[in-house]
């Protein structure tokens, strides 16, 4: 679904070299040389090396990797606080890179705001002043500042602190003024670079949380960076996976999980909790049969014999789903003669999106044990989901 | 093997000489300049009566600092009344105050230029070392084929020699600003000049006040020595007491110094603290 969104940030084959012969260094590289190589040959660390992405509108896009990866370089290239070797990163037509002193602070200023591991809070200033910081800078005047600040800091839960100094607070208002600061800015990218990581466990996850309901409220496109894989899977529409400063994979959290790219992302998923992030989807197992609501009895019946089952789900012609016939009230129904099935159905059974999350499934397991439906949002039948393929699915998780 | 002696004391000597006929004009604009600036500052003070500007320095410090140091600096600056080296202080005062201001207005502008170029701040720091390092009096000598006899190169001398720490500590404050600070000034678009005033600066404000504290410091010991040139002051009283032999004398406009020193340095301190 966010293929279908527009591109916001195009990032093509950019490269970082830090040293003082980048070409020498990038030439190494295109004959293959490996960056520890490279390191070895020139004396210059090769941070990126051609990184391709897109960043859709309005997607929270999670690049991560571990440290040395290169994703807190990457960020800096976006908004140009580091300067790429080669490459282009294109916002609205506008090529970061290839920007005059000018441009890039228009740039900046109307595209990228940022929130910082260690928060990075003007010490000087209270809450109030470190929040209208961005707006101060692009001279939006006084009162309209004080405005737009007093409704980020309300935003962010932060209301009756204004007057305080950043040293007053504990890190995680710290961090929620530096995503005050960030949202007041209202520029059309967030960037958030390792933002909770400097966080305690707990706060970090509310924070998350807080992050994914602003995100849904706003839709504000956003680049986060961490290093945390649980994290990522937590708050990601998408990950873009590094290593080395190269890219491993991109894709949705499940695609991730199910679909590793390699052996390093192989390992590197091992040990997630993966109930919280694999969907009924993952788990579902097409139908091998099903009734139609013109079906009699007996027909119902035949299909379970057939294929062992002692309940049928029964759909309309454009599959949505109907209900259960359980094979007791089918055999009922054959000694009533009756020749349809539709007043034998049951609704006594459990449905869900393909988007629920498995560890969810597990409690819906009732002591009959029908298979859960999954439907589409028409009601249309996609699937089931049996007892046996949850605990599979999540074995399966803990071996690799 | 008769190696030659270099003639670096000639050369020397023939520069300044350059200098001095060559800039005359202005080593004489300068000379009008500060001493107008010299004689209006201590009419100033001198005129106040003397128990007037012992409250106003007391309420000062009352304000700025503690109740405590009030009561010191009242309890000083009466003794020094007391002493008969009232006007003497005042002179040398005077001359600190300005030596410090021109001090001042030069190492600002300097130090934020040296923190924020790496090629100045290599050409800066050896030009201070020297500044620091070579004993004091040789300044004075210099001043006087360029300004006279008397206290207009006595500033000149002071400011020379006292100005380094304050260069110092503005550059040293400002590249102390974190990077992560500097970077959320760029991330946000500021310019060169926002970043400057209203991150670094502000930032660095304690350090640069401790450099001015210091700058201070070194201008007192300084205008003190600058009696063997002329100027007026404390330092006089010492050098007459010097010349006649007569150590209580020079002990009484020492102790005068020390007060006048412990002040300085204690109201500035305060000043620096509350900048923080």
């Amino acid at each position: 679904m966010d293929e279908q969104r527009p591109i916001k940030i195009k990032v093509r084959g950019v490269s970082k070299v830090f040293g003082k012969q980048p070409s020498k260094a990038l030439a190494l590289r295109d004959q293959g040389l490996k960056r520890s190589e490279i390191l070895e040959k020139t004396g210059q660390t090769l941070g990126l090396s051609n990184i391709s992405f897109d960043v859709h509108e309005g997607e929270l896009l999670v690049i991560m990797g571990l440290s040395g990866s290169g994703k807190s370089t990457l960020i800096r290239c976006l908004n140009r606080l580091i300067d790429t070797t080669e490459g282009d990163i294109i916002i609205e037509g506008e090529n970061i890179p290839t920007l005059g002193e000018k441009a890039l602070l228009a740039c900046r200023r109307r595209h990228f705001s940022m929130v910082f591991q260690n928060f990075a809070l003007f010490p000087h200033r209270t809450v109030q002043q470190n929040t209208e910081f961005g707006l101060e800078i692009r001279g939006v005047d006084k009162k309209e500042r004080q405005k737009i600040a007093h409704t980020a800091l309300q935003q962010v839960g932060l209301e009756g602190w204004e007057n305080a100094y950043p040293h007053q607070l504990s890190g995680g208002m710290q961090q929620r003024v530096g995503l005050a600061r960030a949202l007041a800015n209202d520029a059309s990218v967030l960037l958030m670079d390792e933002a909770f990581s400097a966080l305690d466990p707990l706060i970090r996850k509310d924070m998350q949380q807080e992050l994914l309901q602003l995100q849904t409220r706003m839709q504000k496109t956003t680049v986060f960076i961490t290093h945390d894989l649980d994290e990522a899977l937590n708050i990601g529409d998408r990950i873009v996976l590094l290593k080395d400063g190269e890219v491993v994979q991109i894709g949705t959290p499940e695609q991730i999980l199910t679909q590793p790219a390699d052996d390093y992302v192989r390992r590197f998923i091992e040990g997630v909790d993966r109930s919280r992030v694999l969907t009924a989807a993952s788990a579902m197992r097409p139908l091998r049969t099903t009734a139609r609501e013109s079906d009699g009895p007996r027909t119902a019946l035949h299909r379970m014999r057939e294929h062992a089952i002692d309940s049928i789900y029964v759909t309309d012609r454009d599959r949505t789903l109907l209900g259960l016939l359980e094979a007791e009230t089918a055999i009922a129904a054959t000694q009533e003669g009756a020749d349809s099935i539709t007043r034998y159905l049951t609704q006594d059974f459990r449905k869900v999106s393909p988007e629920e999350p498995l560890q969810h499934l597990f409690a819906m397991f009732s002591e009959k044990s029908f298979p859960i439906a999954v439907v589409d949002e028409q009601q249309r039948l996609l699937g089931v989901v049996v007892k046996g393929a949850v605990l599979d699915e999540l074995a399966r998780a803990g071996e690799q | 093997m008769d190696i030659p002696r270099l003639p670096l004391g000639r050369w020397i000597e023939s520069g300044l000489d350059w200098l001095t006929s060559e800039y005359s004009m202005v080593t004489r604009a300068i000379s009008r300049v500060t001493q107008t600036g010299i004689d209006s500052l201590n009419d100033g003070l001198m005129w106040l009566p003397e128990w007037a500007l012992l409250l106003i320095i007391a309420l000062a410090c009352w304000k700025l600092a503690s109740p405590r140091l009030a009561i010191g600096a009242a309890a000083g600056l009466a003794l020094i009344w007391n002493l008969g080296l009232w006007n003497p202080m005042i002179e040398t005062l005077t001359l600190v105050v300005i030596a410090t201001l021109v001090a001042v207005v030069i190492a600002l502008p300097v130090g934020i230029a040296a923190a924020l170029s790496e090629r100045l701040y290599r050409v800066i720091m050896p030009v201070l070392d020297f500044m620091q390092t070579m004993p004091a009096f040789v300044y004075l000598i210099p001043a006087i084929p360029f300004f006279g006899i008397g206290s207009v190169s006595a500033i000149f001398a002071t400011v020379i020699f006292s100005m380094p720490p304050a260069i110092r500590f503005t550059t040293l404050g400002i590249r102390q600003v974190p990077v992560e600070l500097i970077e959320a000034a760029d991330a946000y678009g500021a310019t060169r000049y926002q970043k400057l005033f209203k991150v670094q600066l502000p930032l660095s404000l304690p350090t640069v006040m401790a450099g001015i504290n210091q700058t201070i410091m070194l201008a007192l010991s300084m205008v003190v020595i600058a009696a063997m040139i002329g100027a007026d002051g404390l330092g006089s009283e010492v050098w007459r007491a010097i010349q006649r032999l007569r150590p209580g004398d020079g002990f009484e406009a020492g102790i005068a110094v020390v007060i006048l020193a412990m002040l300085l340095d204690r109201l500035t301190q305060s000043l620096r603290k509350a900048s923080r």
